[in-house]
């Protein structure tokens, strides 16, 4: 979702007309002959990646791949802010990558839905190897309408409850095990005159964020599998109105503090504000580590402690399953020239030596045999909490703005957020959310 | 007044006028069609063709990839139901007015001080430009940082203006005025240019007859240089209008069209709709339906204002 947010950033209104004209008038000349529809060009495998501070792996794995085949791979770095518009245009063209990075579910459906990208699900079946490689849970994520089209690539990035241990021990408080000990922590917290949660709710996926828990912890992680699969009445659950009333509730109760709807996280104002103490716990990817790493280090080295989200009362998701961004997927173009080396060069995410550049890197990987390299990560305990939490997980469910399609997405971001400012009663957010 | 005496043989012109017509091919008298060629296909190529296949592809259910997909009038029924669509009009419409009233007496009034000679004027004036010469999307950032409720400027000074909390940017109407007010701030340097320029024009003669007749500074004001204004008050208006009805950056970074869709515009709907949500039909439907009416709005303001009948100030003297 880190990623996801970085290509809303900064796109200029002069892009929308010239977009429109480019595509239009390449997508004319995509129906040209088989010799231009492959991209890549001769032995040559066309590959796109999202840049950004793994891109340094990808780039030594593409050297080793080139060094033992015939067809070289030609690695292109997409600048983050505008990878899906730009994959997007392309896909239409003979300029189209032949493998490409992506975050499965919704990021691809639309291509899916064109018949764009290769089937896996047989590759998978037949494989036992490339099946064994990978955490079920994650390659399962991925999957399009059943099938899978994606070979797990990068690290894991599952949503956890993190706390602030300073605010914590100043408050007596103990670290939360139950939705009850949650409830009393807001109103302990609120006493102290701290906000019990730091939320960016001037961006949408943060909310989105505790939907995406209550609603699993609420209904299990069918009810959301429902509405991916296209079932809108998946929104009429009980669970979804559920959700939707707790929300309201935890925002009367204060739980957010007053001013959520201001802060944001791009500027990290939420993370500042739960470093300094000034609010006690942050919802939010695990990528908040290494966040406050960066921008916090005595206070990630210190006070910053994380755990899992509790269960609710009456609910019947399972409390070990996870919500958040699985990882990102190696998907390969069906116009795609060299079949048989786009297969091999996405099996090689599994790659004992790209596993350890990963580690290395601050990534926790999704292959089932990973644990016993965690060692080698810059945070052993913190990895292999993640690690294990994953592992365990009988579903992880992928951030919705990424499991939906892009036109059912924005609005469902819309929505949540206007629930959490009070825009819209729970009965009235259930409602659009059917409307959809 | 020198200017006459460039004016004669202007003058002079009505007796040769039929033969300077048909000399004017050869290249002595107004340019040719011709010189327009090169305008008018860059023209052609990047505004008309393209507006021309935004208004069929309002037509189409195209998700930006493979050919788009006839849909007849979907998209544009569905226009008329979307009630963003409705809101982004009225907050347009709204955003244009704020704009055009904060801005304009702001920049007509630095701009004629700015005319003047006083001391530090073009040090001041520099200053006022700078604004201008950055970024809009480094503008937004620095501005969404200043309004960030806990550890910006507006965590000192909400309380002031009603904002205890600094909840600026999260609440429906704050969201809107910080918008009106970056923009302002924004582009009152580019009016004010305007101003200063138009200003510099106004004959000096005008103001000594009047301090001679005993006008105050006040009087001069209003009864020489707001009249001979005119034009430029209707240029920088238009300016601003057509670019309140298609602003869009600061939109993007500083609220993200929230918090819900209360400062969804129409433009950033627009966007939102193409690139976010991948929905280009409608998203051409939406920007259809903006062209017509910022061309609308300026064409209006043009026939109102009798700016078309490109009447001199300066007539008669």
């Amino acid at each position: 979702m880190r990623t996801n947010l970085s290509r809303r950033r900064g796109r200029a209104l002069a892009a929308f007309t010239a977009a429109i004209v480019t595509s239009t008038v390449l997508a004319g000349c995509g129906s040209g002959g088989p010799d231009e529809a492959g991209g890549g060009g001769e032995g040559t495998l066309d590959v796109w990646v999202y840049q950004d501070a793994s891109t340094k792996v990808q780039e030594e794995l593409v050297k080793r791949f080139n060094k033992q085949s015939d067809v070289k791979v030609k690695l292109t770095q997409v600048a983050g802010d505008s990878y899906q518009d730009k994959m997007r245009t392309a896909m239409g063209t003979p300029n189209a990558p032949d493998v490409f990075f992506n975050w499965g579910g919704g990021s691809i459906a639309n291509f899916v839905e064109k018949d764009m990208l290769v089937d896996l699900t047989p590759e998978f079946e037949k494989d036992a190897e490339l099946k064994k490689a990978f955490i079920p849970s994650v390659v399962d994520s991925g999957r399009v309408n059943d099938k899978i089209y994606g070979v797990p690539m990068r690290g894991m990035q599952p949503v956890l409850l993190f706390m602030n241990t300073d605010v914590f021990e100043k408050a007596g408080a103990e670290k939360p095990e139950s939705w009850e000990d949650l409830l009393a922590l807001v109103d302990t917290f609120k006493k102290e005159g701290v906000t019990p949660f730091a939320l960016a709710g001037a961006d949408g996926w943060p909310e989105l964020m505790w939907v995406e828990y209550l609603l699993d912890r609420f209904g299990g992680a069918e009810v959301f599998k429902r509405i991916q699969d296209g079932d809108s009445s998946g929104w009429e659950d009980p669970a979804v109105m559920k959700t939707a009333e707790t929300v309201e509730d935890l925002v009367d109760r204060g739980a957010f503090g007053k001013n959520f709807a201001s802060v944001n996280y791009t500027e990290d104002g939420a993370s500042t504000l739960f470093a300094k103490g000034k609010a006690a716990m942050h919802l939010m990817g695990s990528w908040e580590y290494s966040n406050q790493q960066a921008n916090q280090p005595e206070f990630a080295k210190e006070a910053l402690d994380y755990t899992t989200f509790p269960a609710v009362p009456g609910g019947k998701g399972d409390i070990k399953n996870v919500v958040g961004n699985p990882t990102n997927y190696w998907s390969i173009n069906k116009k795609a020239e060299e079949q048989e080396a786009a297969l091999e060069f996405v099996k090689f995410a599994a790659e004992d030596q790209y596993i350890e550049d990963l580690v290395a890197n601050g990534d926790v990987p999704t292959t089932s045999d990973a644990e016993s390299r965690l060692d080698k990560h810059a945070n052993p305990e913190y990895a292999k909490f993640q690690y294990n939490l994953v592992k365990e997980a009988p579903d992880f469910t992928l951030s919705w703005d990424q499991a939906l399609s892009a036109q059912q997405a924005e609005p469902t971001l819309t929505n949540i957020q206007k629930l959490f400012n009070g825009q819209l009663t729970a009965q009235q957010f259930v409602d659009a959310m059917k409307g959809l | 007044m020198p200017v006459s005496s460039t004016r004669l043989p202007v003058r002079k012109a009505p007796e040769a006028a039929p033969s300077s017509r048909a000399s004017g091919s050869k290249g002595a008298g107004r340019p040719g069609l011709g010189w327009a060629v090169p305008g008018l296909l860059f023209f052609t190529l990047f505004a008309i063709v393209p507006m021309i296949m935004v208004i069929v592809l309002s037509f189409t259910s195209w998700q930006g990839l493979g050919m788009p997909s006839f849909n007849g009038t979907e998209n544009w029924s569905r226009l008329w139901n979307d009630p963003v669509m409705r809101q982004g009009i009225t907050l347009s419409l709204l955003l244009t007015l704020f704009s055009w009233m904060v801005q304009t007496p702001i920049a007509l009034l630095i701009g004629v001080w700015s005319a003047g000679r006083q001391r530090a004027r073009a040090v001041l004036s520099a200053i006022f430009f700078l604004p201008l010469l950055a970024s809009s999307v480094a503008l937004g950032l620095l501005w969404k940082s200043l309004l960030d409720p806990n550890f910006g400027l507006i965590a000192d000074i909400g309380p002031w203006i009603g904002f205890s909390d600094g909840n600026l940017l999260g609440s429906e109407r704050g969201a809107f005025a910080a918008i009106v007010f970056v923009a302002s701030w924004q582009f009152i340097p580019l009016h004010t240019l305007l101003y200063q320029g138009g200003a510099r024009q106004i004959p000096k003669s005008l103001y000594d007859a009047a301090y001679v007749d005993g006008a105050g500074t006040v009087r001069q004001f209003f009864s020489i240089t707001l009249p001979q204004l005119k034009n430029t008050i209707i240029t920088s208006s238009v300016l601003m209008v057509v670019g309140a009805l298609t602003f869009f950056d600061t939109v993007l970074i500083l609220t993200e069209g929230g918090p819900g869709t209360s400062t969804a515009i129409v433009p950033y709907h627009m966007y939102n709709t193409g690139f976010e949500a991948f929905e280009m039909g409608y998203a051409s439907a939406i920007a259809t339906v903006l062209v017509i009416v910022a061309t609308g709005v300026s064409l209006l303001l043009v026939r109102i204002t009798g700016f078309g009948a490109m009447r001199s100030t300066r007539e008669g003297m």
